[in-house]
């Protein structure tokens, strides 16, 4: 496994995650460029982050996007949750392929067409667009990547911690909140974070569905930039691709770790 | 035992303890007719036992039999697919794991691994909301009982196998059941700890005064432990007796292969004579004398004979004339294993015979070779017919 890497695989690497980090890394460097010039370096400074904290309608724009990620990753964690036990727990029921089809097809579906169905829908069911309609509509979209991540764990978890529970007198629903629970608990906050992160940095499902006042960040600093770049924007885009990433990686982790205890459970 | 000759004795005996020998007894566990079939698969196949109060219990059998089956019918895990089970009169039908007086020690251990081995312990007791203080003086007791007082504040993960092992020994101890289920209680130890381990799981069975039911598939482990055995195939029970009449008395070919080491010689009945049967083989010129009067045997039967290794005898030479049950051959292998000696004999007509003889004095004088001319013979009693 330790194996040093030889020079072509050092280069690939490069090519690779350059292909990959170098825009975003620009964008990262010139949020602190001094200089109003978007293109020109102009020496160290932190004068955007300042006035970016100024911006009202943009830091409304992060309050509102707050408030939906939070929301919608909520309600997507305990629907998520449980249609992973679902259909892990429920063996083979009638529908179950197709019932795993539609959990998994947001996942690959266009965005714009999930966003263009999900505002018919709500226009037909007369709800008027704006914050709710953001919420339900990253419900949808978050919901299966949660459902995954549990159902990995699940699928490796150990039922007969479950039947020694019950075995000791737990009733089902007690058993389910003192062993199994805590012990998903992991995957179950990784899913949470995940479904966070996409929720904090969707623009096409938000745009469709937004309606007066009810603009998200993704929305604000697009139409932003459309009207000129300015380097607000890019430190509102740094600060973004912070937490994500911080998220996304928490996520990971936690959902690693659940699993390598699953492992040394079983053995 | 009907079929079994009622004045000499077999294995060890605790003569004060066989409720099962007395008719007017009450069993504290019946299975009924009971038949789990998993699809098309039948994993128990109109099965019927009794078990006693305060017995210890073996299920016995190759992977597959239907033991792990049974017992997980017992703990509530699976319904029966027809029949009944009843635990002191009640009929067990319908009542979910969590209301059966019955606690299991799982094969995986299944401990869980977010609680302490103190937690652990008390998790059963906790369910029944007994008061505080009575559960912690209820785990202490535990943990003396399993002597793992030192570790009560660990994690599963931290803990050796066999330290795992009597956690979950403890913690299905700790409601007081009236039946414990252990599924391979020492499937997971390495054989001195195993030895070390059955002896101590019949002190515990004994100082608890509980019933043990517990499925394995190694025969010493049962023979050690068990009151009873019941060896299963094919999801059924083929035997149910002691250890002792288990390996002296075994009902089929089966049961003789599976429990200890045994060699068949196929034969055909040749007659009655005195109340010894007279059985005539290919591996010898004269027909065997068998004493095994329970057997009723028709003339011209085929017919397995079934001797113990450690019940032939070994000598250099050939037989002297007029010798009761002699086969000759050639010593093939010789396995030492410092309580015994395994000798392989190869017979005229190819077949192997094993013969152990113990090694009683550490010196032999004149010790039988390699390759060289042996007699084996075997007294009428020592071995068993089967009907094939």
């Amino acid at each position: 496994m330790n194996r040093r890497l030889s020079l072509f695989n050092v280069t690939s690497l490069v090519l690779g995650f350059a292909f990959l980090y170098l825009p975003i890394l620009l964008l990262m460097v010139y949020s602190f460029n001094a200089s109003r010039l978007v293109t020109v370096w102009g020496g160290f400074s932190t004068q955007w982050y300042s006035a970016l904290f100024r911006n009202e309608p943009l830091m409304e724009a992060a309050w509102v996007t707050l408030r939906i990620a939070l929301l919608s990753a909520s309600a997507a964690t305990i629907l998520g949750t449980l249609a992973a036990i679902a259909l892990t727990r429920y063996g083979r029921f009638t529908g179950r392929t197709l019932f795993t089809g539609m959990i998994y097809a947001p996942m690959v579906m266009p965005e714009v067409i999930t966003g263009l169905s999900l505002l018919l829908f709500f226009v037909a069911i007369g709800l008027d667009r704006g914050f709710w309609t953001i919420t339900l509509a990253h419900t949808t979209l978050t919901m299966c990547f949660v459902t995954v991540v549990v159902q990995a764990r699940l699928l490796t978890f150990d039922r007969s911690l479950e039947e020694a529970a019950m075995d000791l007198g737990a009733p089902p629903l007690r058993t389910f909140f003192s062993v199994t629970l805590p012990l998903i608990a992991p995957s179950i906050v990784a899913g949470f974070l995940l479904a966070f992160t996409l929720s904090l940095d969707d623009l096409v499902i938000a745009s469709f569905n937004t309606g007066p006042g009810a603009t998200t960040l993704p929305i604000r600093i697009y139409s932003q930039v459309r009207l000129g770049l300015s380097p607000e924007v890019n430190a509102a885009s740094t600060i973004l691709i912070g937490i994500v990433a911080v998220g996304v990686l928490t996520a990971t982790l936690l959902s690693k770790r659940s699993l390598l205890r699953s492992d040394r459970t079983a053995g | 035992m009907s079929s079994f000759r009622q004045n000499p004795s077999v294995g060890a005996v605790r003569r004060t303890f066989a409720p099962w020998a007395d008719p007017s007894a009450t069993p504290l566990i019946r299975v009924e007719q009971v038949t789990k079939r998993f699809g098309d698969a039948v994993a128990v196949d109109h099965l019927s036992v009794d078990i006693h109060d305060r017995e210890f219990f073996c299920l016995l059998g190759p992977s597959g039999c239907g033991k792990t089956t049974l017992m997980r019918m017992i703990a509530g895990f699976e319904q029966p697919t027809a029949g009944r089970i009843t635990l002191a009169g009640r009929d067990l039908a319908g009542v979910p794991p969590y209301r059966r007086p019955v606690n299991m020690m799982f094969q995986s251990y299944a401990l869980f691994p977010h609680m302490s081995v103190e937690k652990n312990i008390a998790f059963g007791l906790r369910q029944d909301g007994l008061p505080k203080d009575e559960i912690a003086a209820r785990v202490s007791e535990m943990l003396r009982l399993v002597q793992l007082e030192s570790l009560a504040r660990r994690r599963p993960d931290q803990l050796s196998g066999g330290q795992k092992q009597r956690v979950a020994l403890a913690r299905a101890l700790a409601k007081r059941p009236k039946v414990l289920l252990l599924d391979e209680p020492l499937g997971a130890l390495d054989k001195k700890l195993r030895e070390e381990t059955q002896f101590e799981l019949m002190d515990i069975q004994h100082e608890l005064g509980m019933t043990f039911i517990v499925v394995t598939h190694d025969q010493e482990e049962a023979m050690t432990m068990a009151d009873r055995i019941a060896v299963m195939d094919h999801g059924r029970i083929v035997q149910v007796a002691t250890p002792g009449e288990i390996y002296e008395q075994p009902k089929t070919r089966f049961i003789a292969e599976f429990v200890g080491d045994v060699n068949i010689i196929e034969g055909k009945v040749m007659g009655q004579e005195g109340g010894l049967w007279r059985v005539a083989t290919a591996s010898a010129e004269a027909p065997f004398t068998i004493d095994d009067p329970d057997e009723v045997l028709e003339k011209g039967q085929g017919v397995a004979i079934a001797i113990r290794p450690e019940k032939m005898t070994i000598r250099r030479g050939a037989p002297e004339p007029g010798t009761m049950n002699a086969l000759t051959g050639e010593v093939w292998d010789i396995g030492y294993l410092g309580d015994w000696t395994v000798y392989r004999v190869k017979l005229a007509s190819g077949e192997i015979m094993r013969i152990s003889r113990a090694n009683a004095s550490r010196f032999v004088e004149n010790p039988i070779d390699w390759d060289e001319q042996v007699t084996i013979t075997f007294a009428p009693d020592a071995a068993v017919i089967l009907a094939e």
